[in-house]
């Protein structure tokens, strides 16, 4: 409907010429061509172009293969622990009124703005040989630098933010009044919880958890730090890219590769799927808001 | 003015309790611990470590690439903006897609792929060469991982203000005789200004910190084609634990200045969207 509108508006006044359209259109499409388009190509080309047995090979190696599982892993602990924390944040931000709300809004964002190299580094700072409590893990013999522990401690902090700040504006506009009312006609707070407010926030809920699951599995620089590279034990996919290619094992490295492009793509089609349900949604509750008037 | 105001929705104290232990143990914790190990050196020494000549050069060539990469996306990022937004073209659903790649593809494999496009025997390489243009294990070959990894900032924040622009106000400058040109800069532009300067900070600051893209294009030659990060990355890996330190304490106060200078722009931008109303 809204190409429709702006049709309608597409009167001479309001656009150019044709030919600066072509050639804005042709432009546009150029670059993107050649800084995204290409690049997304290449990785499977040079994935594919010695044949699909050197490609088969080259994922189901064991240490590939420890690699994928390894980053799964991550994925699947990292994920939930940054579920919870968005919900409740987003649960606290958006619903009530209280001091200092702005600066916790800051402080949730705080871990985009910082260098995945540093996000790295404080967990090794904290848990390394050297750092504030390496000692007493050395002495009980618990590992997190170098270590699967390790790497989820810093993937959950690059992926921290996702989920809270696609909640927070989202509870924000949906305000309180559908909760009040199920309060009010004597739900408990758990069941207002589950029966009201998840069923509103699904979709922003799952667009969140999509962005974070491709960091997640995709991160490098934080892990990279963190895990000591060491093959078939504390290598995710990214980690076991790099190592490949360092190696000069084109190929392999590709082929690697091409799964995180493929998840890449998953996670765009999915995203657009959800932005779609969201419209959707939109245009269904303006309706029966119309209706209800 | 009481800490919280009062409200008949329950679990406010165990939802603000919890995010507050998460975000200390993840996030504040650590980053004091950074600061809590650079207090161990003196001024002198952590002003001669991180002002040592080596370091500076990666200051010169982080801070320098990221900024022409956040330009060129300034301009690219306005006209993909413009097109997905004026323009009908075949396609279009896909490439508004496609436009968050940057965003969903792991860096490393951006910079395998593009270290591997502009080697000098490579697809965009070769031809570059011929005409004497080298891009990868130069500083062009970071700008250019930059401006890949960077480009969807101007793009989704130009984006959603040119959708929301009304038309009558282009119609009202047209009906008083102004050009297109003259409608571009003195209505369009002035309209799209604060998401501009908020998508070119998002997308220097992002620069700033990149890492993955970076290393497999740049070569890492001391004083040519170093990256701040990876001074990082090399003091650790020789155990110079300190040193290590007092850089990032360097990066993490430039990306805590920058993030106090994006949310000015939003709240700036906000407010003036916002009377527009």
């Amino acid at each position: 409907m809204s190409t429709a509108i702006n049709n309608l508006n597409n009167k001479v006044v309001t656009t150019e010429s044709a030919w600066v359209r072509y050639l804005l259109t042709g432009l546009a499409l150029l670059l993107i061509a050649i800084l995204l388009i290409v690049p997304l190509l290449s990785v499977f080309y040079e994935a594919l172009h010695q044949g699909w047995g050197l490609y088969k090979d080259a994922l189901i190696e064991s240490d590939a293969l420890s690699a994928i599982q390894l980053t799964l892993i991550v994925a699947a602990i990292s994920l939930p622990l940054n579920l919870v924390f968005g919900v409740a944040a987003a649960w606290a931000i958006a619903k009530f009124d209280f001091k200092g709300k702005s600066i916790l809004v800051t402080l949730i964002d705080l871990p985009f703005a910082v260098s995945p190299v540093v996000a790295g580094l404080i967990y090794v700072l904290l848990f390394g040989a050297h750092g504030w409590w390496g000692a007493w893990l050395m002495d009980n013999d618990i590992k997190i630098i170098f270590a699967v522990p390790g790497i989820v401690l810093a993937t959950v902090f690059v992926t921290f933010p996702f989920v809270a700040r696609e909640l927070i504006p989202l509870m924000e506009a949906q305000g309180s009044d559908e909760e009040q009312a199920a309060l009010v006609l004597g739900a408990s707070g758990w069941q207002t919880f589950w029966h009201v407010t998840l069923p509103n926030i699904k979709w922003g809920l799952l667009y969140g958890v999509i962005l974070a699951n491709a960091r997640a599995m995709g991160e490098f620089g934080a892990v990279s730090v963190i895990s000591g590279h060491i093959r078939g034990m504390t290598n995710t996919i990214p980690l076991h890219v790099e190592i490949l290619y360092n190696e000069y094992n084109f190929v392999a490295a590709f082929a690697c590769a091409s799964i995180l492009a493929l998840l890449a793509l998953l996670t765009l089609a999915l995203k657009s799927y959800v932005e779609w349900r969201t419209e959707q949604q939109a245009i269904e509750d303006r309706k029966h808001a119309i209706e209800a008037v | 003015m009481k800490f919280k105001q009062s409200s008949v929705l329950p679990g406010f104290n165990l939802a603000l309790g919890y995010s507050l232990l998460y975000l200390s143990l993840i996030v504040l914790l650590p980053l004091t611990a950074l600061f809590a190990k650079t207090m161990g050196l003196d001024w002198a020494t952590f002003w001669a470590i991180v002002t040592e000549p080596r370091v500076v050069a990666t200051y010169k060539v982080t801070f320098g690439a990221s900024l022409i990469a956040a330009l060129i996306n300034l301009f690219v990022g306005m006209l993909i903006a413009w097109v997905l937004v004026r323009y009908p073209f075949p396609g279009k659903r896909f490439i508004d897609a496609l436009v968050d790649l940057p965003f969903a593809l792991p860096t490393a494999v951006a910079g395998i792929a593009l270290a591997t496009l502009y080697a000098p025997n490579g697809l965009m390489g070769e031809p570059l060469d011929k005409l004497g243009i080298k891009v990868a294990f130069t500083p062009l070959g970071i700008v250019l991982a930059l401006t890949f990894i960077t480009l969807p900032f101007v793009v989704r924040t130009v984006q959603p203000v040119l959708e929301d622009m009304e038309r009558e106000l282009e119609e009202a400058a047209s009906s008083l005789g102004a050009t297109r040109w003259q409608i571009f800069s003195k209505v369009i532009l002035p309209t799209i200004f604060p998401a501009l300067l908020t998508g070119f900070t998002l997308a220097f600051a992002r620069a700033i910190g990149e890492f993955g893209s970076v290393i497999f294009i740049a070569g890492n030659m001391p004083f040519k084609s170093e990256i701040t990060p990876l001074m990082i990355i090399s003091k650790l890996e020789q155990y110079d634990y300190m040193g290590a330190t007092a850089i990032a304490v360097v990066m993490l106060l430039v990306s805590f200045g920058l993030l106090l200078l994006i949310n000015g722009l939003q709240w700036w931008m906000a407010k003036r969207l916002g009377r527009r109303k």
